[in-house]
């Protein structure tokens, strides 16, 4: 046993040797010395033909084949013409401003196409030190540019800490479009690193569930038809993120025939507009309803959207509930009517149908109470009945309608507009006006209230949020400013499309800093001042997202609502130990895992620590507007500042 | 954190205000409080977690929460409100809040002066809505 594993070590080595040694050296094992050997070996070497020992020479010649360093292998030091340059080609045709991402050795070989071949314009590349940050500022930029941004990460470490970001365009509608570098073919992975972090069989099935369309192209054709595919796809109603892998190997080996290869042309989907007869029909209800209310969800694509929103209204004498940026939050007709008494009510867009028609009572028996009137219509126009999936159940309840239209709302205004006016007689004229009149000296009254309550606690500390909103209202009123953020409701007038944006939907904390960051790069080219009622609790998420701003110089005024604590987690656990009639002393052990105490974080430390302009903590109201007078003549010459502003908790 | 929107919150304010306002007692209960000790309502505030809702001062949130301080509550309302409260507020029961206590806490809100007008106010007043 002992010779024969002998033997085998031997033979092992012998073998260990060769596989080492060029292709071209199989020789150095000569035949006879490998007899010689051989036979040597065997247990009974009597009986076998008597083979002769080594000559010198063959002894010699084996040691030195033993002791020889392998021959080179063939090398290729350079590449012309990267697949990754093609690649870029073809994200220039699609008109990308911005690829935003955490850099990453999968996707090593397009962001050097990006940033040489592509001369880093158009796409130009952004520095994020977090990829949930990066799908988030890309999100931003959409949601304030209204189009689309690269963001480019790798499989599956990278978009793993992407997945909230991409949830958050998932939720939010957004057609953020994501790159991921992955190492197809094993044969190419680096031992380790490439199969550990930066290799997956299937990258999108990561995130399928919450992107709208996906592709791993192997070729690059393939690629090139994708990319443009994906596009068309994010772009169409209703709107999403999609999701491309860029194989490692297809960017770095060279393209094998340029002529062979076409970006194929880009055409964007028009958007659908309603069935004509749906129309029609809604219209007359519409028409004939005496209390009409409008409950408006992500209607508006642009300013085109917003004007005819408020058309409709107008047109109906009907009030707007909602409608996000797409409705000026001031006009006479936004806010009003209540669907208790409503008889016909039109959802566009809406996705929280089903809790605005309903009542909800988060007690411990939960029930749903219909809100509206008996006989009171419901229409629905939305583009999301098009396209629904299934595992993330971010649609709500389902909601009875009596007539549901399959249509984007904003393409489908120019007609319902018509069909109403068509049907609004002269008498007809007069009494929506005379309802329009009414619901004017209403909203007149709601916002003298909304100002009225604004002297309760104005001089309180922490800062009232109302004081917080008024005192940068005052300043801002007198300037182009958006609102990248949160921003003071009914207490900023938002007369213009581009005045907000819509915030983080996806349920999750940590998207609305890198989101305003990102709407703030999109206006940053007509020098805006931006500027967003920042939560402590988020900004602890992706703090990092800063850097980004300042070394990218990103003009922004970040002013904290700093109540040091997860608030809205704060009361869920008062709810739980009171339903439980157990209460928590709020004095003494104050809310275990929900405050941000103990230490306090200093936010004006933390921006300086990343370049911007900082200052805080301030607790007195009256330090308020003179810090807000500096952070803004800061943010006007290019920076970041972040006022660092203790509040209320609510 | 506050993830509710100010416009949206504000709403909901002035409807809970309106429902606290309109507050009658299911049952007979005394159209008076008992006596209140002020400085224990007020240090009964915080310890119960009012100002979570209603903020610090009792001065009400843009978030949830409608103003207390200052206003006329009826008693029989503002107990209702807190035992068996008609919209989201938390109701609080007698072995988590006795009447005791709630009866300092009234006191302590009565106490508080009304907010000053609006008028008083430059940034309110000359705001250019």
């Amino acid at each position: 046993m002992a010779k024969g594993k002998s033997r085998v070590d031997r033979r092992g080595f012998l073998k260990g040797a060769a596989a080492g040694a060029a292709a071209g050296a199989a020789a150095m094992v000569t035949p006879p010395a490998m007899a010689a050997i051989d036979a040597a070996a065997q247990p009974d070497a009597g009986q076998r033909p008597v083979v002769s020992p080594m000559t010198p020479e063959q002894g010699a010649r084996l040691q030195a084949a033993e002791r020889e360093a392998p021959a080179a292998e063939p090398q290729t030091f350079t590449v012309e013409d990267a697949g990754s340059d093609f690649m870029v080609d073809v994200f220039k045709t699609l008109g990308f401003d911005y690829v935003i991402a955490n850099p990453a050795s999968s996707p090593r070989g397009l962001q050097e196409s990006f940033v040489t071949y592509g001369g880093n314009k158009s796409p130009e590349w952004l520095t994020c030190c977090h990829e949930e940050a990066a799908v988030n500022i890309a999100n931003g930029y959409y949601l304030a540019s209204g189009k689309p941004a690269l963001m480019v990460t790798f499989a599956p470490a990278g978009l793993q800490h992407a997945m909230m970001g991409i949830f958050d365009s998932y939720c939010g509608h957004i057609p953020t479009y994501i790159v991921c570098g992955d190492y197809l073919d094993a044969n190419e992975r680096r031992p380790g690193t490439d199969w550990a972090g930066h290799s997956v069989l299937d990258p999108a099935a990561l995130v399928r569930d919450s992107v709208k369309w996906d592709d791993t192209p192997v070729s690059l054709q393939h690629f090139a038809e994708s990319a443009v595919r994906a596009y068309k796809m994010a772009m169409t109603e209703p709107r999403g993120p999609v999701f491309l892998v860029a194989d490692a190997t297809l960017q770095e080996s060279p393209v094998p025939n340029r002529k062979a290869l076409h970006i194929p042309k880009l055409t964007l989907t028009r958007p659908p507009a309603g069935d004509s007869g749906a129309v029609a029909e809604a219209a007359k209800m519409l028409v004939a309803a005496e209390n009409p209310v409008i409950l408006a969800g992500d209607v508006a694509h642009d300013e085109e959207g917003m004007r005819l929103l408020v058309e409709l209204a107008e047109t109906l004498q009907a009030p707007v509930q909602g409608g996000g940026r797409g409705m000026p939050n001031r006009h006479p007709l936004s806010g009003g009517g209540n669907v208790r008494n409503a008889d016909v009510i039109i959802g566009l867009n809406e996705v929280r149908f089903y809790g605005l028609l309903h009542r909800f009572k988060d007690q411990q028996v939960r029930g749903a109470t219909l809100l509206t009137r008996p006989g009171a219509k419901v229409i629905s126009i939305s583009s999301f009945d098009l396209y629904m999936k299934g595992n993330y159940q971010n649609v709500d309840r389902y909601t009875e309608v009596d007539l549901a239209i399959a249509a984007d709302p904003q393409a489908t205004l120019p007609a319902l507009i018509e069909a109403c006016k068509k049907l609004i007689t002269t008498e007809r004229r007069s009494a929506l006006d005379e309802r329009g009149k009414r619901l004017a000296a209403a909203s007149a009254q709601t916002l003298e209230r909304i100002h009225a309550d604004c002297v309760n606690g104005w001089d309180s500390s922490p800062i009232s949020l109302e004081r917080l909103a008024l005192e940068t209202w005052d300043v801002i009123k007198h300037k182009d400013w958006a609102a990248v953020g949160a921003g003071g409701g009914r207490l900023w007038n938002n007369d213009k499309f581009y005045r907000t944006q819509e915030r983080v939907v996806g349920g999750g904390v940590g998207g609305d800093l890198p989101m305003a960051i990102g709407g703030a790069l999109a206006h940053k080219k007509d020098g805006r001042l931006c500027v967003a009622l920042q939560n402590d609790g988020d900004m602890l998420y992706v703090p990092s997202a800063l850097w980004t701003a300042t070394h990218h110089r990103i003009p922004l005024l970040l002013i904290m609502r700093n109540n040091r604590a997860y608030h809205q987690e704060v009361m869920h656990l008062q709810r739980m130990s009171t339903r439980r009639q157990r209460g928590i002393d709020t004095a003494g052990a104050g809310f275990p895992g929900t405050t941000i105490l103990d230490p306090n974080v200093d936010f004006g430390q933390l921006a300086r620590s990343m370049g911007a302009y900082g200052e805080g903590p301030i607790e007195n109201p009256k330090d308020f507007r003179p810090a807000l007078l500096r952070a803004i003549e800061r943010v006007e010459k290019g920076e970041v500042a972040v006022i660092d502003t203790v509040t209320q908790p609510r | 954190m506050m993830r509710v929107l100010l416009f949206g919150t504000m709403s909901l304010a002035v409807v809970m205000a309106a429902a606290l306002a309109a507050q009658t007692p299911a049952s007979p209960a005394p159209a008076t409080a008992p006596a209140g000790n002020v400085e224990n309502g007020k240090k009964l505030f915080r310890q119960h977690g009012c100002w979570t809702c209603h903020d610090y001062d009792a001065h009400g949130g843009a978030g949830s929460g409608p103003r207390l301080a200052g206003r006329n509550l009826p008693w029989p309302g503002f107990s209702k409100s807190v035992r068996q409260p008609a919209e989201e507020m938390v109701p609080f029961t007698t072995k988590v809040l006795p009447d005791q206590d709630l009866a300092d806490i009234y006191a302590w809100v009565r106490s508080l002066p009304p907010p000053p007008p609006v008028s008083s106010l430059p940034s309110i007043k000359q705001d250019n809505r």
